[in-house]
């Protein structure tokens, strides 16, 4: 199994341990990486507010990129796979469309068959390896772990445009932590948005919805939360103890990405998983597991 | 076939909280959930306690949560739910306040529409552009579809926790104002959504956009506003300083820039700058923030990236 890796920005800005653990995991399944070093940054649904045609031609330059090299593409966002499924559905789709932006790439001597998929890392595992595969590289199960499944939005809405898990009623990642014997946590927050687009303008509102979505997971006795986003990684890692301070309640619980969760039980050390960068402490969850930080 | 709703109960005067209630009966293949809680109340419960009056999508009243998600009654069927869920659970809509049973009140929400002066500002009949005109309503964005039901404002996870928040339905129509040919206050409508409250405080989760059952898309909608804001020169928000730095980063170095972003977005503006500097210090500590002004930040193929991006400029 072979895909083009595009990482997104944030793999490669604040949060290298998703892709330090990502790199562990994959490889470790088997599923070989080749890296889009050239890749432009999907835009995030930030540029098509503002163009959305100039949103669509970048994509497009990257889904060239993939099928210049016959390969198929890996997400390890959420939000990159949101924004990049619906611009490579749109592209298939919309009569006429995919002329109009190759029109624009032409110059630069590019152009965008249509040939590409793009899939995140969870469905990959979920709808590919599969889930016995997954458990057959489980060495450290994480029986005493309850961990609460955190979405966030672009994965799943629009589903019309994304289609793997039921929008209402998603199981790939609770699918994901039971093979690694750990307890999924079902909680009412574990589809919402986590509120990061508005974090820089409009903090009060994003604290707030950081504190209500981690309230309704420690309700439930969440020791840990897991994420395929690394943009809600940072919201909810980073401004957790704002968001307790909004509350007022201690909440204290440790965010992982998705392949963080996977590599623990892989049996890779929370260093090579890069645990230590995360603001709020894993210590206790490994502890748990018998493991030191 | 025999089915078992559970039903949320709640009567003011008799119950301290909301209580779900079981209600067993059989349903034939194209049932709805709507006719299931009209043939209790009729034969079952007499105080069970909806809206509906259409019954067929168009009057916007009977919108309910259907197993965790805002929907129509009406235009729900029972089996398919049971397929997709296992189970029939319903309850009022959320976000409002509750009255009886699946009953909540509906004045937050008419606030809400109201708050954007959903009427015209006609101009003069010989300034209306024709050609414009003729084609207004796709301009609209399907917007004009709303029946006013409140699904996307009970699904907003903005509302949620910031009730100032005009929600998605309003903006909506806010926008069909705006991009209406006869409409003589545009500049001062946008004016208007640019405050707390208004546009920037949507967190594009596309809930709206998922639950809508009359696919009016709000969170486009307010895109949409959005653009039109940074169009006319209203770009001073955090908000439309967030997608212009944005968009400037990527022309600039193919790739977000996350140690240069906040410091675009948030300028010279010395309270914001103190509120997120202690955040920066404890994520740089942790290895998180890369160096915001590295030697040779952009990706390799940056060339053909800034290309693209001049070449919509010069449109
Ligand atoms: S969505 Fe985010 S992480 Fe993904 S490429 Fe864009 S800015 Fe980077
Ligand atoms: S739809 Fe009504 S009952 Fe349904 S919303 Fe309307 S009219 Fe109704
Ligand atoms: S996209 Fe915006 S308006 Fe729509 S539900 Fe989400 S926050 Fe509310
Ligand atoms: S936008 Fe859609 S969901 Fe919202 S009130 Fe109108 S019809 Fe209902
Ligand atoms: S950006 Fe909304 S959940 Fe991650």
């Amino acid at each position: 199994m072979k895909y083009a890796l595009y990482t997104g920005c944030a793999a490669k800005g604040a949060c290298p341990e998703l892709y330090q653990s990502t790199m562990h995991v994959t490889s470790r399944l088997g599923i070989e990486v080749v890296e889009m070093l050239n890749a432009a940054c999907c835009g995030a649904g930030v540029i098509t507010e503002a163009d959305p045609d100039l949103a669509l031609a970048i994509n497009a330059r990257t889904f060239a990129q993939a099928e210049a090299l016959g390969l198929n593409i890996m997400t390890i966002c959420g939000t990159c796979q949101g924004v990049m499924g619906m611009a490579n559905h749109r592209l298939k789709a919309e009569e006429g469309l995919l002329d109009r932006i190759n029109a624009m790439l032409e110059p630069e001597g590019v152009k965008y068959n249509g040939r590409v998929e793009v899939k995140h890392l969870l469905w990959i595992i979920v709808g590919e390896i599969g889930i016995e595969a997954l458990q057959r590289h489980v060495t450290r199960p994480l029986e005493n772990l309850r961990i609460a499944p955190f979405y966030g939005c672009y994965i799943l809405r629009p589903s019309k445009y994304l289609g793997f898990d039921d929008p209402e009623n998603p199981v790939s990642l609770e699918k994901v932590i039971s093979a690694l014997s750990a307890h999924p946590v079902d909680y009412e927050g574990k589809t919402k948005c986590c509120g990061f687009p508005l974090v820089l303008e409009k903090e009060p509102i994003a604290i707030g919805m950081v504190g209500a979505n981690l309230k309704e997971a420690k309700d439930e006795l969440a020791d840990a939360l897991v994420t395929p986003c690394p943009l809600c990684h940072m919201n909810l890692d980073i401004y957790q103890e704002r968001a307790e301070k909004k509350i007022g309640e201690k909440l204290a619980l440790p965010i992982f990405h998705l392949p963080q969760l996977i590599g623990l039980a892989m049996g890779f050390t929370p260093k090579e998983l890069g645990l230590s960068r995360h603001l709020v402490s894993t210590e206790k969850v490994v502890e748990k597991i018998q493991l030191k930080v | 076939m025999r089915v078992t709703l559970h039903i949320q109960k709640y009567n003011p005067e008799t119950d301290h909280h909301p209580h779900e209630e079981p209600y067993r009966l059989d349903v034939g293949r194209g049932t709805t959930v709507l006719e299931a809680l009209m043939r209790l109340k009729n034969e079952t419960d007499g105080t069970l306690t909806f809206r509906y009056a259409c019954r067929s999508a168009i009057c916007g009243s009977c919108a309910m949560e259907i197993n965790g998600t805002e929907k129509l009654a009406c235009k729900t069927q029972i089996r398919p739910e049971l397929e997709r869920h296992g189970e029939v659970r319903v309850g009022p809509l959320k976000n409002l306040p509750l009255i009886k049973d699946l009953v909540v009140a509906m004045q937050p929400f008419w606030e809400q529409v109201r708050s954007i002066r959903p009427w015209l500002d006609p101009l003069p009949h010989e300034a209306v552009d024709p050609v414009a005109m003729r084609d207004a309503y796709k301009a609209f964005n399907n917007v004009e579809a709303c029946i006013m039901c409140g699904a996307c404002v009970a699904a907003c996870t903005v509302y949620e926790v910031s009730k100032g928040f005009a929600g998605p339905a309003a903006l909506a129509k806010a926008y069909r104002f705006v991009a209406d040919p006869r409409e003589a206050a545009v500049t001062e409508r946008l004016d208007r959504l640019q405050g707390d409250g208004g546009i920037w405080d949507c967190t594009r989760c596309n809930y709206c956009v998922e639950v809508c059952p009359k696919d009016v898309k709000p969170m486009e909608a307010i895109v949409l506003l959005r653009r039109a804001s940074i169009q006319s020169g209203l770009t001073q928000t955090l908000g439309s300083r967030h997608i212009t730095s944005f968009v400037d980063i990527i022309r600039h170095e193919g790739r977000l820039n996350e140690g240069l972003m906040p410091m675009k977005v948030i300028g010279f503006r010395i309270k914001d700058f103190l509120r997120i500097l202690p955040l920066g210090v404890r994520m740089f500590l942790r290895g998180k923030v890369p160096f915001p002004f590295k030697l040779k930040p952009a990706i390799p193929g940056i060339k053909q990236v800034r290309a693209i991006f001049e070449a919509r400029k010069r449109k």
